[in-house]
């Protein structure tokens, strides 16, 4: 049942376009503060990016970033409403104005951009899509999986990934497509499978699921790039630049080693970099349609970019996914931000 | 009713215009047709419109571009680098597949059923009777589930297979049969075939035809010697034509078995549920038209002497198909439509692979619109099959 309201979901979105005017593109900002908060269409359980806990609260790279925003806009991390979107409704859910981004794991790609009207803001991690697979089978890279049965979920890039590498390698393979993360990682866990393809990441978390971890092994190799990041409608420049900026805020944090536990202490900080950040000198904030603190808002209820790695996915999760591609550009990895000033 | 007087015609037809029902009516059709198709109209105009101001792109150009994805059961060749439009075909085929045997496997078992009920014996008709109630009254999402998991776990995994007769696989990945593989000679094979079945067809008419005129027909035996020399016949033109069919067996791989046939656990799980839930409604269905057959009509069956069986065969069922055809139609519309919630175990039917298209392609609109026609286009398409073999069926009562 729960796949036929999906259905209907969706259909109503798709309905919601041919009302007159209920597309147009207005500033988001406007509706975000009369409804006095932030709807933010996540994944429906991906431990480390968004799920949520038995009380229903929800925790995860992502989610920080949708704390975040609520925190820069309300000073509130609480004022977010979660939707929790299937990997094939997500896109429709945002074009329609459900949600107002997307901060749901989602690879940035050109067809992305180029014909759904959407815009990426940034990349908040750095992955790729790997293979998952029993260690008894004894498989010791990709390249080995030729005739292998493999667990995809739907309306993904690795979907697409997944074909083109097999052709690639001029290998075979089966592919057996669920509709949600869930269900594709079931159909792996009772056999149905070789082989379950996820990001890296994702793999990641949903081996330390499993009932004996150890059995399990996630291949090296990456398959692909898979740039993720949360995606907002085209045509709202303040809330992409608001989106982009929370982020930047949380890096440009963790650079100046501004954390959650000494954001108040650094107001007195004389170094102008800190300053600049967290409004004690400038007013740039405003220029954004935000408050003068909002970056000392972001990190004080929510922390800095490596704070929020390490508590979701690095090493203070049970996931414990090594920073490498994610971290900061100082210390060797690709997260970077433009100065604050 | 106004009076014909000549006084007053001219008067009564200058007022009728206005409040002749002929025109009342024809003038509200109208509008009512110019209303909903402004409505039509604005609505697609806007969501044109909406669709162009958010960039998002439309129309069906598409379905021409690759479509890049792996689809695991394709009755039509299919590879990643066909086109999305060939996806949604293959999507399509799967989707007629599982209902077509649907619909057959469930109109034989629903019958069997229906008919079960209705039996003298005790037990049988109570068997009948609990396999309805049970599987009536659960909903066909979990049925499916309870037969995927249900199949998944009673069979061996694949590196264990079980192997029956040698070339016959059964496992967690499916029931993979060798493959029939065609050889030079497949022609002439096939045409020695079809001459051999039209000998027997005119064979057959001619038999009937004697039949009816002199009231001799074929005697058994004549007709099972005349079927075991066509099968000698067909057996000496294979040997004849260097045997162009081989099987060619499945061969065990790393992973999997490669080579033959298989069918996916998938759609058996499925073809599974939809049977066994469509039989139980047929059933209930073949049961209320027995029953809606007079009493009378089995007695007066008994009376001429008849079987049970055959009163059964020759009396009540021929009249209860007129009460059944109606309520199997919807039925069939219903296993077809059905047939979407295949995606839920992952079966590739045609909301599966569209569900793909439309995330790959985010032409939600279309690929919904494209939806729309297709299950109505099924749904007409059986419909008038069974309102035309319905109309048969109630011309033959004379």
């Amino acid at each position: 049942m729960k796949y036929h309201h999906r259905i209907w979901a969706a259909s109503s979105l798709v309905l919601g376009m041919f009302a007159a005017g209920a597309a147009t593109a207005g500033p988001t900002m406007d509706k975000i503060k009369a409804r006095g908060a932030i709807i933010c269409g996540v994944s429906q359980g991906i431990a480390g990016f968004s799920i949520p806990d038995s009380t229903g609260k929800w925790s995860g790279m992502d989610v920080d970033l949708c704390r975040g925003l609520a925190a820069a806009v309300f000073d509130d991390p609480n004022k977010v409403q979660y939707s929790p979107l299937s990997a094939k409704d997500r896109f429709t859910a945002l074009q329609s104005s459900a949600v107002d981004l997307l901060a749901r794991n989602t690879t940035w790609t050109m067809q992305r951009e180029a014909s759904l009207g959407m815009n990426f803001a940034v990349v908040n991690f750095y992955d790729g899509n790997s293979f998952m697979t029993k260690k008894s089978l004894n498989v010791k890279n990709a390249r080995d999986l030729g005739g292998a049965s493999i667990c995809v979920t739907a309306g993904t890039t690795m979907e697409l990934n997944v074909a083109d590498f097999f052709r690639a390698n001029q290998l075979k393979f089966e592919p057996v497509v669920f509709v949600t993360a869930d269900e594709t990682a079931k159909a792996y866990e009772t056999g149905r499978c070789d082989v379950l393809i996820a990001d890296s990441s994702a793999n990641y978390s949903r081996r330390a699921q499993l009932q004996k971890p150890d059995d399990h092994i996630v291949l090296p190799e990456l398959i692909s790039k898979e740039p993720l990041g949360p995606a907002v409608r085209q045509g709202d420049d303040q809330w992409l630049n608001i989106v982009k900026w929370t982020h930047y805020a949380m890096i440009n944090a963790e650079e100046l080693g501004v954390t959650k536990a000494n954001v108040v202490e650094m107001r007195s900080s004389t170094n102008p970099e800190i300053r600049r950040l967290l409004g004690l000198e400038g007013n740039l904030g405003e220029g954004l349609g935000l408050s003068k603190d909002w970056a000392d808002r972001i990190v004080r209820h929510v922390g800095n970019y490596g704070e929020v790695y390490d508590r979701n996915v690095g090493q203070g999760s049970v996931i414990k996914i090594e920073r490498t591609t994610n971290a900061l550009w100082t210390k060797g990895g690709l997260q970077y931000a433009p100065p604050v000033r | 009713m106004t009076r014909d007087t000549p006084g007053r015609r001219r008067e009564t037809s200058r007022t009728a215009l206005v409040n002749d029902p002929k025109v009342r009516r024809f003038v509200l059709q109208a509008l009512l047709i110019v209303v909903l198709s402004f409505a039509a109209y604005s609505a697609v105009k806007n969501a044109a419109g909406n669709l162009a101001n958010q960039r998002i792109s439309s129309g069906f150009g598409f379905l021409d571009q690759t479509a890049g994805f792996g689809i695991s059961q394709a009755l039509i060749p299919w590879s990643e680098t066909m086109t999305y439009g060939r996806a949604y075909i293959v999507g399509l085929v799967n989707t007629m597949l599982v209902s077509v045997v649907a619909i057959l496997l469930s109109t034989v078992l629903g019958f069997a059923v229906g008919i079960a009920r209705l039996a003298p014996n005790f037990i049988i008709s109570q068997l009948a009777r609990w396999y309805v109630e049970l599987v009536r009254n659960l909903p066909l999402l979990f049925q499916i589930l309870f037969w995927y998991l249900a199949i998944l776990s009673a069979m061996p995994p694949p590196r264990s297979a079980l192997n029956i007769l040698g070339s016959v696989f059964l496992s967690q990945r499916g029931l993979t049969v060798p493959q029939p593989v065609i050889q030079p000679g497949a022609a002439t094979l096939g045409l020695a075939a079809l001459a051999v079945l039209g000998v027997g067809v005119l064979i057959v008419r001619w038999s009937k035809i004697r039949r009816q005129r002199t009231g001799f027909g074929m005697s058994r035996s004549v007709s099972l010697g005349l079927s075991a020399v066509a099968v000698a016949l067909l057996g000496a033109i294979y040997v004849l034509a260097g045997a162009p069919l081989q099987l060619e067996p499945p061969q065990q791989g790393r992973f999997n078995l490669s080579g033959g046939v298989t069918m996916m656990p998938e759609f058996a799980a499925f073809a599974i549920a939809l049977t066994l839930y469509s039989a139980a409604n047929i059933g209930e269905i073949v049961r209320a038209g027995i029953q809606g057959v007079g009493k009378g009509q089995t007695e007066a069956g008994r009376s001429l002497g008849l079987r049970a069986g055959s009163i059964l065969r020759l009396v009540t069922i021929p009249q209860a198909m007129r009460i059944i055809i109606p309520m199997m139609t919807s039925m069939y519309l219903n296993i077809v439509k059905n047939s979407s919630l295949g995606v839920s175990i992952g079966y590739p039917e045609l909301v599966s692979v569209g569900g793909t298209i439309l995330n790959n392609t985010g032409q939600a609109i279309e690929v919904i619109a494209m939806w729309m026609a297709t299950y109505l286009t099924i749904s007409i398409a059986t419909s008038l099959f069974m309102n035309w073999y319905n109309a048969r069926i109630a011309l033959v009562s004379r």
